[in-house]
């Protein structure tokens, strides 16, 4: 047994830290606010450091790493906030690599830009397929039709995380029989949303009938991809917490208020320890679920599903901590608090929302408790 | 970054999963009445069985009776016997902190006589730490040993929520031989025979019903020199290492604590409760539970290599404890009133709230959690630098006044 990473590892999250400190992603988020275009493209970036080959195999001319190492990334983007196609771009290149796709070479070289857009897989037998409206509610996954010469995909998805940043689309669909199916269109509509968070590419997009090219993958794989969003999800926001806590931890030591440093107050130190607990716990399952993917699939959707649900917590509690130690300057645009909390509120609801994966978890254990029991 | 067992660790598994299978049917049920001495006899002959099967203590060097293993492979153990679903040693407080106390700190003479005993369950041991007057700020405690002409020690003073003092063979007793210094200085560890003239055992019935700890009255207890273990005044030091052994056995997981989460699943299934409060509910507490879990993988790895665990390891324990208080209200709450009096609901929902105290409250473990790791700024102590006597004479003026 060892949990820790390898030396590999270690330099390819060092690697991305490096060529992220290189670029202003923070005051990038906080201008896009204002004005759209701020927003950096940081693209050269992710494809200079091999990211969009990450997942695919060699042979297809990607560096053929795994799922925890995809993970590492996630959580260095997260913690800058950088605006990377990534969420969108790993299970899409999963899925792809899985299919052996033409377009694989042109997708490690990020000549092309693959975005997943996922459906919900059904807890049970009851439920279907299922992606947003756009309204809260959940509509069903987008359907292939098979009538003439050639597929083709119509229907619609709503807040698709990086879909505004596409040539390209893996979509999770369904078809007449409600099985799901992957299509692959490069003919849609997405339409940007001026989202909440500048820092995070969303869009709506609409599928008019279009031609679309089946994926051979099947329906294990297709959630398995739903799970793989929850988990860099997951990650993602390990990294903004891990941030969050180092900014909040230096300002207690710094910021004088009666006669005493603030961290020295217990209220302002347990509430900022608090941060580490969940960050800790978050890391743990962000481990757990990079492993699992990898080394024992069956226990994936349980992980993927436990970190989304710890890790998003742990944002939300993160960024909410992060102003309260600030003070007043912790409510402003000055200050990068703002920027963490607008990622959190925004997160906790796209591709299911924290608080579906909590729900899985429970659905998991109720049905399998010898889940939670050791070995 | 791997989870599964290396070769060698495969091969232990198999060794401890074959004994188990052989040797299950004598396993003595893994609840009972601690105050039934029935019950108590058949842990300690179960405790000697494991020991004998090379089972107990196998992270101790092999001179001492352990088998000088990593700690991977007694996380093994535990995840072997949770299957089995038998009970591990009956001594825990002597096999996890007092046996690992003497080896650190003890003299070659003390290894030699008590810790093959405490292996084999003959002697059980119990932890005099806390006071009327000293829990969170142990270092405070008051119980006086006195130096003799003979170089004999002379104890009196009082300890409270002692585990398992009612049939314990020994204790290892923080005592103040020092008033005038500095109060972590004057401080000396010493083992004492509980059955020496002088002690008095009395039960202290908890939330549950049952009376697991105990308070212990030392009038006159005389202790010869030998008994001092790591050296007048190096009380301190010694109290720190079971400390440290305390937290790391608190947040080693649900399991280890007696508690078994998948159970709370199979009840909560078995009363036919799916609806999404509960499913959220169980979701949450579930992901905490296998977050400690995985957690504890981390730090495993990081003791393997040789690192020293630190206070970090309090973390694992509070959201242990406090996963399971919310497993426990989960199961009332569905199972109604009734769940209350049931023999292991009524035990879990009494039980965990004491346990949010043991082992370091939740507020000590975040303060020093805060200090320790975080490097934020200590708060103002009065006491600093001032002798203990001192210390004293201004509590007792600031409480008359
Ligand atoms: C089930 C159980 C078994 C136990 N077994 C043993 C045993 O075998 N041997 C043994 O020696 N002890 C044992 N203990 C005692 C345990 O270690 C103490 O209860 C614990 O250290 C707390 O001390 P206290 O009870 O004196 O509470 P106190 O220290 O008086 O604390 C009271 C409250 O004040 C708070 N507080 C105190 N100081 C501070 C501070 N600086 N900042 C903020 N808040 C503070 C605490 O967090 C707590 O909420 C056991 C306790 C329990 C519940």
């Amino acid at each position: 047994m060892n949990f820790a990473l390898s030396d590999e590892q270690e330099f390819l999250r060092e690697a991305a830290r490096d060529a992220l400190g290189r670029v202003a992603t923070l005051a990038a988020a906080r201008d896009a606010l204002e004005d759209p275009a701020a927003i950096l493209d940081l693209w050269p970036v992710a494809v200079k450091a091999g990211w969009p080959g990450l997942l695919i195999s060699e042979p297809a001319g990607g560096a053929g790493l795994g799922t925890f190492d995809a993970l590492l990334v996630a959580e260095r983007l997260g913690a800058v906030l950088a605006r990377v196609p990534f969420i969108g771009l790993m299970p899409a290149t999963a899925l792809l690599d899985r299919a052996a796709h033409p377009c694989l070479e042109a997708v490690a070289t990020g000549e092309r830009r693959p975005v997943f857009v996922p459906a919900r897989p059904p807890v049970s037998g009851a439920e279907s397929w299922t992606v947003e409206d756009g309204h809260g509610r959940s509509a069903p996954a987008p359907r292939v039709i098979r009538s003439g010469a050639h597929p083709r995909l119509d229907g619609q998805a709503a807040y698709v995380i990086d879909a505004p940043d596409a040539d390209l689309l893996v979509v999770a669909a369904t078809d007449a029989t409600g099985s799901p199916v992957a299509a692959v269109v490069d003919a849609m509509q997405v339409q940007p949303v001026a989202a909440y968070d500048a820092s995070r590419s969303v869009g709506h997009v609409t599928f008019d009938n279009v031609p679309a090219e089946l994926l051979d993958v099947d329906s294990a794989e297709l959630t398995d991809a739903w799970y793989l969003v929850q988990a860099l999800i997951a990650a993602e926001a390990v990294g903004t917490v891990e941030a969050a806590l180092g900014v909040s931890v230096s300002y207690a030591k710094d910021r004088y208020a009666f006669g005493r440093a603030i961290g020295s107050y217990q209220a302002v130190k347990h509430e900022i320890v608090e941060v580490l607990r969940r960050l800790e716990n978050a890391r743990a399952l962000q481990f757990y679920a990079g492993w699992a993917r990898d080394s024992r699939p069956a226990e994936f959707p349980l992980a993927a599903s436990a970190a989304r649900s710890v890790a998003g917590n742990a944002l939300d509690f993160a960024a909410r901590a992060m102003i309260n130690v600030h003070g007043g300057i912790g409510a402003t645009w000055e200050h990068d608090a703002p920027l963490v909390f607008r990622r959190a509120q925004l997160t906790r609801r796209l591709a299911g929302g924290h608080a579906d994966a909590t729900y899985r978890v429970g659905q998991a254990v109720l049905h399998n408790p010898r889940l939670v029991t050791a070995a | 970054m791997d989870l599964d067992d290396t070769p060698d660790q495969a091969a232990w598994r198999t060794e401890v999963r074959q004994w188990l299978a052989r040797h299950q049917s004598d396993a003595p049920p893994a609840r009972g009445d601690f105050e039934d001495p029935a019950y108590v006899e058949v842990r300690r002959s179960w405790q000697r069985s494991l020991t004998e099967a090379g089972l107990v203590g196998v992270t101790w060097p092999e001179e001492h009776g352990g088998r000088g293993r990593g700690p991977v492979d007694q996380v093994i153990i535990n995840q072997e016997m949770a299957r089995a679903g038998v009970p591990g040693h009956l001594d825990v407080i002597g096999i996890g902190l007092m046996g690992p106390c003497i080896i650190a700190h003890g003299s070659d003479e003390q290894r030699a006589r008590y810790l093959a005993p405490m292996l084999h369950g003959d002697e059980v041991w119990c932890q005099l730490f806390s006071e009327p007057a000293a829990g969170s700020d142990l270092a405070g405690v008051q119980t006086r040993a006195v130096e003799q002409a003979d170089g004999s020690w002379r104890l009196t003073g009082q300890k409270v929520w002692t585990t398992s003092a009612q049939f314990a063979a020994f204790g290892m007793c923080l005592a103040r031989t020092d008033p005038d210094a500095v109060k972590h200085q004057g401080l000396t560890m010493f083992i004492v025979p509980m059955d020496a003239p002088g002690i008095t055992v009395r039960g202290l019935r908890q939330i549950s019903g049952e009376a697991e700890f105990n308070e212990v009255f030392l009038d006159d207890v005389t202790v010869t020199d030998d008994m001092v273990v790591g050296g007048v005044r190096g009380g301190w030091k010694a109290a720190l290492t079971v400390l440290m052994f305390e937290r790391m056995m608190i947040g080693a997981g649900a399991e280890t604590i007696g508690f078994r989460p998948d159970r709370v699943a199979t009840a909560l299934a078995a009363a036919g409760a799916d609806d999404p409060r509960v499913c959220h509910r169980l979701g949450e507490l579930t992901a905490e539970l296998l977050a400690v879990r995985y957690g504890g993988f981390r730090s495993l790895t990081a003791l393997s290599r040789g690192q020293i665990p630190g206070p970090e390891a309090g973390l694992a324990k509070i959201t242990t404890v406090n996963a399971l208080i919310a497993a426990a209200d989960l199961v009332c709450d569905t199972l109604g009133p009734g769940a209350l009096t049931d023999e292991e609901w009524g035990y879990m929902t009494s039980f965990l709230p004491g346990l949010k105290s043991a082992g370091g409250t939740e507020q000590i473990l975040r303060t020093t959690i805060g200090e320790r790791v975080l490097g934020l700024p200590a708060e103002p102590r009065v006491d600093k630098g001032v002798p203990f006597r001192e210390l004293r004479t201004r509590q007792i003026a600031e409480v008359a006044a």
